[in-house]
């Protein structure tokens, strides 16, 4: 069996169950269950059209519990009988998916795994799994998110962005577990891509798949960071760079660019480069004066001052970086890189060795270490 | 999202303000406290925060390689009970700031004269565990 043909069709069956009548937070439940009972049956029993499988089990398992509900309150069933044939989802239906997982009224943590379970088609397990946190935990936090998100609307049209929010905060949590967050984030875009016709979203899609195609370069086996200029080029999966710069191009022709679209051609232009020498920098620089402008970001701010460093010279990268918050979490790891290229030897080992107690994982930590032993070493 | 870790121990940071050793409370006192830390634990995991709670005990021994061939070195228990760890409890949340407003939470269970401690909980972010982060 295909698992992923299967977690494909999970906001469809979703939105079917929806417009039959039953409430998002019911559908949810039923499609869920139906989706367990399918991980058990299908590999000994495949169904010919996966789909209507799911919605059949997913519809009845949906009426068995308003039923036993109706019994224990000694009421009138709402919702009747059969399912009615020939009553199709629309792209609209499911795009009301993903907009009602990542409602505006949930926290990015529960936005995010309501996303997982209801357009992912994840088990409560497999979530909890990939975020490191008990079963029973990340079932408590589903079901709130599903109790916040009941009063709201499912019908009201929803913001693409807080969809590319969760969407990006999922694929930034890379993996931890059996479940590869970044590829499912990469599958969720497509699909919400191909929904929405929107070249903001292109852009996000553009900017998943250029750092994607980099992924195999960026770790050795030992799980250590390899940093951008000594990554073996020949690694990068020039399928995905191909797509993503397609993608880019024609979502820029469109002329309504976003932070996002602005962030993939920054990756483009690294993807472009056959060596780190190379890298068009002074382009580099051009994108990031755009995006500072459309978004004023301190993190672009930093990062601006690094492609500097390397356009114009480590000490006028040293100059843009004094008017960056050194509050940032990378400030320390940039403004090291640059003393080192600047020449200053002994700060930029100081450097390091703070940036390395300001790292945020444990990659990242071992990596400025050895960025201030090795200068250590060399200056003994 | 982000991990924390709401360390409970005795190294460094200024005494609780209601600041009574534990067997001098009454036992009813003791009751509530445990009630309180439970409560909390479990509204936590209502809330789908919780990750990991647990207490130590009190005494320990050192442990250290000795070389190869040797059993591992022995020694202690060292009689510094003002670096003794408590317990510890392991949140899954939002934000720093909600990390911050659990561990204040935390610190306001009830102790002698039903009074909270006020004790000093240390804080600490888990370093994560991913490096898909985008430049």
């Amino acid at each position: 069996m295909d698992e992923a043909v299967l977690r494909a069709v999970v906001p469809q069956v979703i939105a079917i169950l929806v417009r039959r009548g039953a409430d998002f937070a019911a559908a949810e439940d039923a499609v869920q269950d139906a989706l367990v009972e399918a991980l058990r049956s299908w590999p000994d029993d495949p169904p010919r059209d996966p789909k209507s499988w799911l919605v059949t089990v997913a519809w009845r398992r949906f009426l068995d519990v308003v039923r036993s509900d109706a019994a224990r309150q000694r009421r009138e069933l709402a919702v009747e009988g059969e399912p009615q044939p020939g009553l199709a989802e629309t792209a609209d239906d499911t795009l009301r998916v993903f907009f009602h997982c990542a409602h505006p009224a949930l926290t990015p943590t529960s936005a995010v795994a309501l996303t997982l379970r209801a357009v992912a088609g994840l088990t409560t397990r497999q979530v909890a799994e990939a975020y490191l946190v008990p079963e029973a935990t990340m079932a408590q936090r589903i079901s709130r998110a599903k109790r916040t998100v009941s009063t709201e609307s499912f019908d009201r049209p929803g913001d693409l962005a807080t969809v590319r929010r969760v969407l990006y905060l999922v694929f930034n949590e890379g993996y931890t577990g059996d479940v590869d967050l970044a590829a499912e984030a990469i599958r969720l875009t497509r699909q919400l891509a191909a929904l929405a016709q929107d070249p903001e979203t292109d852009g996000l899609l553009a900017l998943m798949l250029l750092h994607h195609a980099r992924r195999p370069a960026r770790t050795r086996a030992d799980g250590s960071l390899v940093p951008l200029a000594e990554q073996d080029r020949t690694l990068w999966d020039s399928s995905l760079i191909e797509e993503g710069v397609a993608l880019l191009q024609a979502a820029l022709a469109q002329e309504r660019r976003g932070e996002l679209q602005l962030q993939a051609a920054v990756a483009a232009l690294h993807a472009d480069a056959r060596t780190a020498e190379e890298t068009d920098w002074v382009q580099i620089v051009q994108w990031y004066d755009e995006l500072l402008a459309l978004t004023g970001s301190p993190v672009v701010r930093l990062n601006r001052a690094v492609a500097v460093g390397e356009a114009d010279g480590a000490r006028t990268g040293l100059a843009a970086l004094a008017e960056v918050d050194p509050g940032l979490p990378r400030h320390r790891a940039a403004s090291a890189y640059l003393l080192e290229k600047a020449g200053d030897l002994p700060a930029a080992a100081r450097t390091y060795a703070e940036a390395a107690d300001l790292a945020t994982s444990q990659a990242e930590r071992t990596h400025l270490t050895k960025q201030a032993a090795r200068l250590n070493a060399a200056l003994r | 999202m982000p991990k924390y870790l709401l360390l409970k121990h005795y190294r460094g940071a200024p005494a609780g303000v209601n600041d009574v050793p534990m067997d001098q409370w009454t036992p009813e006192e003791v009751d509530d406290h445990i009630q309180y830390m439970d409560d909390f634990a479990n509204r936590l995991r209502e809330t789908g925060e919780f990750v990991d709670g647990q207490a130590l005990a009190p005494e320990g021994m050192w442990v250290r390689h000795d070389g190869p061939g040797r059993p591992p070195a022995v020694d202690g228990p060292f009689a510094e009970t003002k670096d003794l760890i408590a317990g510890w409890m392991v949140i899954d949340v939002d934000s720093k700031d909600r990390a911050i407003e659990l561990a204040g939470e935390l610190s306001a269970a009830p102790g002698h004269g039903g009074k909270p401690i006020h004790e000093w909980l240390e804080v600490r972010p888990f370093l994560q565990h991913h490096s898909e982060t985008i430049e």
